[in-house]
């Protein structure tokens, strides 16, 4: 395969270099295109929280340390080495020197000092600030010279170099404010509705193993597009040349189509989830709190769920059965002796008998005589969500269970899960961006707002969920990354055990890339598909035809 | 004396229009909430300001007679969702949707009239039969296939505005122009040999050019109702797809002003129907009824 | 009555008739998985294929136009009814009354009843049965629609007002009701039966996009809205032809009914 040169930037030309593997060329210069969901709220890096926001962020930020996507390794960017002390409290960078930001400002120590002023903020309520505040108190920075500063916090911060990755540095005396940037690109004209430009960082630090800059792109052009049809529709015409998330039927189209370009990377950090509301104050009968605090009826339900036939149809096999919180895509947290509940209807009716349920002609019923009908509510306009939901409902009334499925929207669902908690139970997906169990404090602790089950406890309303709350603790602040883990594995298994969420799948990560993109693999990490973006490279457009 | 009296119900009714968009807002489910209550990166103290954001609002009264002060000096607010200015979100995306939906609509017009009256005229029943069927088509296809099927034929939105006014001004005028066509001394005249184009504009067109007015006011406004889903399946950065995001993001300020301008546009839409129902000579009597 | 309308009262007749047989005709229920089949093309099985979770599809359009040939035009007779009454009052009344009314269609359309509906489903209990969800939305949706239609009719009617019969009828003494029925009313049937006819699939369509808010029929009973809505991707339709048949059904339906119902208009 060869690439025509064809001049595609008005300045810059198309160069061919040497030739890389599979016969593709090295070609710097070019415009990617890919699509985002929604225009980015904020261009504010330390206020991004939505993921168009986080896109931004991605292309344009510089950080200290960077999670590799493809390892789920720390590596050095902007910080040479680092070292933490003082049990954990304390972390020392060495700063990468000569590096400007993209206005041409050097960027020093300082600018980590005040990035840390800016973001620790009360009032900013910046997500990336939350995640560094480990206890009371404030976190101090200590600039010891250009190129080297210590950042100390309260309280231990285990696993810290991984909030790093989402911490962009802002400078404290550019004038344009956090529009310099020191990552690889820069956001130029955003057109809402419609589009986002980033142009090349003429100051970008990094160079290549051949002492080129970085990055290889002139320009990267983000199209706000939510509707996926259309989006693979654009994809074949060549409009697009990145998909970074397909569902399962448009997977399938392209891959008959274009097999080269369908891409699956395994396993994703997404899944499906399904749960039980069991907040004692919820305005539901009390019969039917009762089956839903019963762990021998959430378990029945697990194991009367038949998780291959969801992989299978509703995700037409792109998809596995889910054991726990923790997708195998994340290597070093997942409790890998977990498995998915076993389908075993009988077994599950067996259960359920056990307690005193009967099945009457057809008809499950409790031991006072309730008919078990449930609703199950979920956000309307996800197709394979709705599959989910009838998949499950057809099992369930195998065991004499009656399932109301219920689409909301989705402001709705928020408000019944959230605020009046006037609901049965709930099927959505979870999308763990972040791998560290920290990241997951304010889900498993029983005191925190998204312990969705039965969230705000004042004192744990059950000894399983104490013992979660103390493992959490632990190894919130353990050091020992051993020992972290083991309190971690045990979270696991007592979520398997309990089944306060069922989980259902884990969705593949499915994805499309243009033969005429080089250097991009996709992984299950969020950004999938531009996770290198400086190393990206698009050869001639021109070649495509529609 | 007249005028400012219709002009004084105008403004009363598109008062109560805004009035009645906050209240009906502000009592459906989920206004107040934010997709980041389900953030788990966020803190308590950071999930109780979001929630904050939307308490000032919690009001309805106090909101719009603030909303109307400010309204009187330019200002609608700042959207929520969007963290900007309504005034620049109107000020974007008006001209996308109102071109879609002005050519949506000529083209409706266009093609409606001129096929129901080959329909109306027609002597045989093959052609009425074939049109009908088509006109039945377009009401049976839903909007969003419609809208995929033109995107893939680089066919412009506005033919899927066209699309869902066209059936409606086929279907009345249609009936309309059947109706007129029927009485006795248009028969008559037709058998006596009057040509076709002089029967249809004489007696067909001006006894029901009153209720085809009417329907222009009414056809505008189903466009402008037709272009949302429209702009929404084809992420058309309008005001169709501006007021689904407005809605599913419970975004007060964003919201009243939308159901302020397009119930602008469909007052003056009537309003301009009616003036022209009663310039028209022979629209106000039928004289032909007998 | 002429030939076409003969055969479309036949073809009519068939598909409400198929419909309400649904049980006799297709041997398995619309919500059996034939989960080993999903995605089956048209076969001795399954006439019209089968759905993504391996539902026959014939017995889902076969209920599914139960529902919808019910329903829909109930609401719309009782939209274009809302449409009429208010419509002819206003035209017939004339001066303040018929500016109000006209005011309050106004004001009518520009509401984003989205809001209502988003309400009245929280105000509803989460297991409801389907056949009540169903029967509430399609009521509103009648409700909902009276605004066009009477500003149309009004229009009608107040030039009907003025017309030499209607003022050759007042002259000779005919009372007002008898004048609105006999003379007024039958006037305004034809932009009534396009209204109704109209609004059917309309409605049909409707139910569907209101499932989004958990207002439409619940899983697993089908409806024609429902099996319309699963043709929003036309890459599947070149697939899967068969898919377009609720939307051809729908159209022969309307087609038909249009035809044999506006040969009785005269």
């Amino acid at each position: 395969m060869s690439f025509q040169a064809a001049s595609i930037g008005a300045t810059r030309r198309v160069v061919l270099v040497a030739a890389l593997s599979l016969g593709a060329c090295f070609v710097q210069g070019g415009e990617l295109r890919f699509s985002i969901r929604s225009d980015p709220k904020t261009f504010d890096p330390l206020l991004a929280q939505d993921e168009a926001s986080e896109t931004v962020r991605y292309l344009t930020g510089g950080t200290l340390i960077r999670i590799d996507r493809r390892t789920q390794k720390f590596i050095p960017e902007l910080a040479e080495s680092w070292q933490i002390t003082a049990g954990g409290t304390k972390v020392v960078f060495k700063l990468r020197q000569g590096v400007l930001f993209s206005d041409g400002t050097p960027f020093s120590a300082d600018d980590v000092a005040h990035t840390f002023r800016r973001v620790m903020d009360p009032n900013l309520h910046s997500p990336v600030g939350d995640s560094f505040r480990s206890g009371p108190g404030e976190i101090k920075t200590e600039v010891q010279g250009p190129a080297r500063i210590a950042v100390t916090f309260p309280a231990a911060l285990a696993g810290m170099e991984r909030l790093f990755d989402q911490l962009t540095i802002v400078s404290a005396r550019s004038p344009k404010k956090e529009r310099a940037t020191l990552g690889p690109f820069v956001a130029g004209e955003h057109k809402p509705g419609s589009y986002v430009m980033f142009r090349r960082n003429p100051n970008y630090w990094k160079k290549d193993a051949a002492g080129r800059r970085l990055p290889y792109l002139d320009s990267v052009r983000a199209d706000i597009q939510q509707n996926r049809d259309l989006e693979l529709l654009r994809f074949k015409r060549g409009e697009v040349q990145l998909i970074d998330t397909l569902d399962p039927e448009l997977f399938d189209r392209l891959s008959a189509d274009s097999p080269g370009e369908a891409r699956n990377a395994g396993a994703s950090l997404e899944s499906e989830m399904l749960w039980f509301n069991q907040v004692a104050a919820a305005p539901l009968p009390s019969y039917k709190k009762a089956w839903f605090r019963s762990k021998d009826f959430r378990r029945a339900v697990s194991s009367a769920i038949n998780r291959g036939d969801l992989c299978r149809l509703a995700y037409k096999g792109h998809a596995d059965p889910a054991a726990g919180p923790i997708s195998g895509a994340n290597r070093l947290w997942v409790n890998a002796k977990l498995t998915p509940h076993v389908f075993e209807p009988q077994a599950a009716l067996a259960r359920l008998q056990r307690g005193g349920f009967r099945l009457d002609a057809g008809t499950l019923r409790d031991p006072q005589g309730n008919v078990v009908e449930f609703s199950l509510a979920t956000n309307s306009g996800n197709k394979t969500r709705a599959r989910i939901a009838a998949l499950i409902q057809q099992d369930l009334a195998k065991m004499g269970i009656r399932l109301n499925v219920v689409p909301l929207d989705f402001p709705s669902l928020i408000e019944r899960m959230t605020r009046t908690y006037d609901y049965e139970a709930c099927l959505l997906g979870l999308v763990n961006v972040d791998l560290d169990p920290n990241a997951q404090m304010n889900v498993w602790l029983s005191s925190a707002g998204n312990h969705q089950w039965n969230p705000k406890q004042k004192t744990p309303e059950t000894p399983w969920e104490a013992e979660i709350d103390r493992l959490m603790l632990a190894q919130s602040s353990a050091l020992d990354p051993k020992k972290r883990k083991a309190a971690f594995d045990r979270v696991q298994e007592i979520v398997w055990e309990e089944a306060p969420f069922l989980y259902l799948v884990n969705k593949h990560a499915l994805a499309a890339v243009s033969r005429s993109v080089l250097n991009a693999s996709p992984v299950a990490l969020w950004p999938r598909l531009y996770w290198n973006p400086e190393f990206l490279q698009v050869a001639n457009q021109m070649a495509r035809t529609r | 004396m007249v005028f400012a009296r219709r002009i004084s119900i105008l403004f009363v009714t598109l008062l109560l229009a805004g009035l009645g968009g906050a209240t009906l807002l502000r009592l459906a489910p989920g206004f107040g909430v934010d997709e980041r209550d389900l953030d788990s990166r966020l803190n308590a103290v950071s999930h109780e300001a979001v929630e904050a954001v939307g308490a000032g609002e919690g009001n309805v009264g106090r909101f719009y007679l603030l909303y109307l002060s400010r309204l009187a000096q330019g200002d609608l607010g700042t959207s929520r969702l969007f963290s900007r200015p309504v005034v620049e979100l109107l000020r974007e995306r008006l001209p996308l949707t109102m071109g879609t939906v002005l050519a949506g609509f000529a083209m409706a017009w266009a093609a409606g009239l001129a096929l129901s009256a080959v329909s109306a005229m027609a002597r045989n029943q093959a052609l009425p039969f074939a049109l009908a069927g088509f006109g039945s088509a377009l009401l049976c296809v839903p909007s969003a296939l419609m809208a995929v099927m033109f995107y893939r034929m680089d066919v412009p939105a506005s033919a899927g505005v066209a699309a869902v006014i066209f059936p409606k001004v086929f279907f009345y005028s249609k009936r309309l122009f059947r109706a007129s066509l029927a009485k006795p001394h248009v028969l008559t005249a037709r058998a006596k040999g009057l040509g076709d184009v002089r029967v249809f504009a004489w007696h067909a067109v001006p006894p029901v050019a009153g209720e085809l007015f009417a329907l222009v006011g009414v056809t505008l406004a189903l466009g402008l109702s037709a272009a949302i889903p429209l702009e929404v399946i084809l992420d058309l950065p309008g005001i169709g797809q501006l007021a689904w995001k407005a809605a599913l993001g419970r975004d007060l300020s964003l919201l009243v002003s939308l159901t302020l301008l397009i119930g602008a546009f469909t007052l003056v839409a009537n309003a301009f129907a009616d003036a022209l129902a009663h310039a028209t000579p022979g629209a106000g009597s039928n004289d032909n009824s007998r | 009555m002429t030939t076409a309308a003969k055969v479309a009262g036949v073809l009519l007749l068939a598909v409400v008739a198929t419909s309400l047989a649904a049980g006799l005709l297709s041997p398995v229920s619309y919500e059996t998985q034939f989960r080993e089949s999903p995605n089956a093309p048209p076969c001795r099985q399954f006439p019209l294929g089968t759905d993504e979770l391996g539902r026959d599809r014939l017995a889902r359009l076969l209920y599914g136009s139960r529902v919808s040939l019910l329903l829909a035009p109930a609401a719309a007779g009782l939209s274009v009814a809302l449409s009429a009454l208010i419509g002819i009052t206003a035209g017939y009344a004339g001066g303040w009354v018929e500016r109000a009314t006209m005011a309050a269609a106004d004001l009518f359309v520009s509401l984003p009843w989205l809001f209502l509906l988003l309400t009245v489903r929280a105000l509803i209990p989460l297991n409801v049965t389907p056949w009540a969800s169903i029967l509430i939305t399609f009521l509103l949706l009648g409700v909902l629609s009276w605004a066009p239609g009477a500003r149309v009719i009004r229009s009608g009617a107040s030039a009907l007002k003025r017309s030499e019969f209607a003022l050759l009828a007042r002259a000779s003494g005919c009372p007002k009701p008898r004048l609105l029925w006999k003379h007024i009313l039958p006037n305004l049937r034809p932009l009534m039966a396009a209204q109704f006819w109209i609004a059917i699939p309309v409605f049909i369509l409707s139910e569907a996009n209101l499932g989004m808010l958990g207002l439409g029929i619940a899983e697993p009973l089908p409806s024609w809205g429902g099996l319309l809505g699963e043709l929003q991707d036309p890459g599947r339709i070149a697939g899967n032809p068969a898919l377009l048949a609720p939307a051809v059904l729908l159209t022969v339906f309307l087609s038909c009914f249009q035809s044999v119902f506006s040969k009785e208009d005269k």
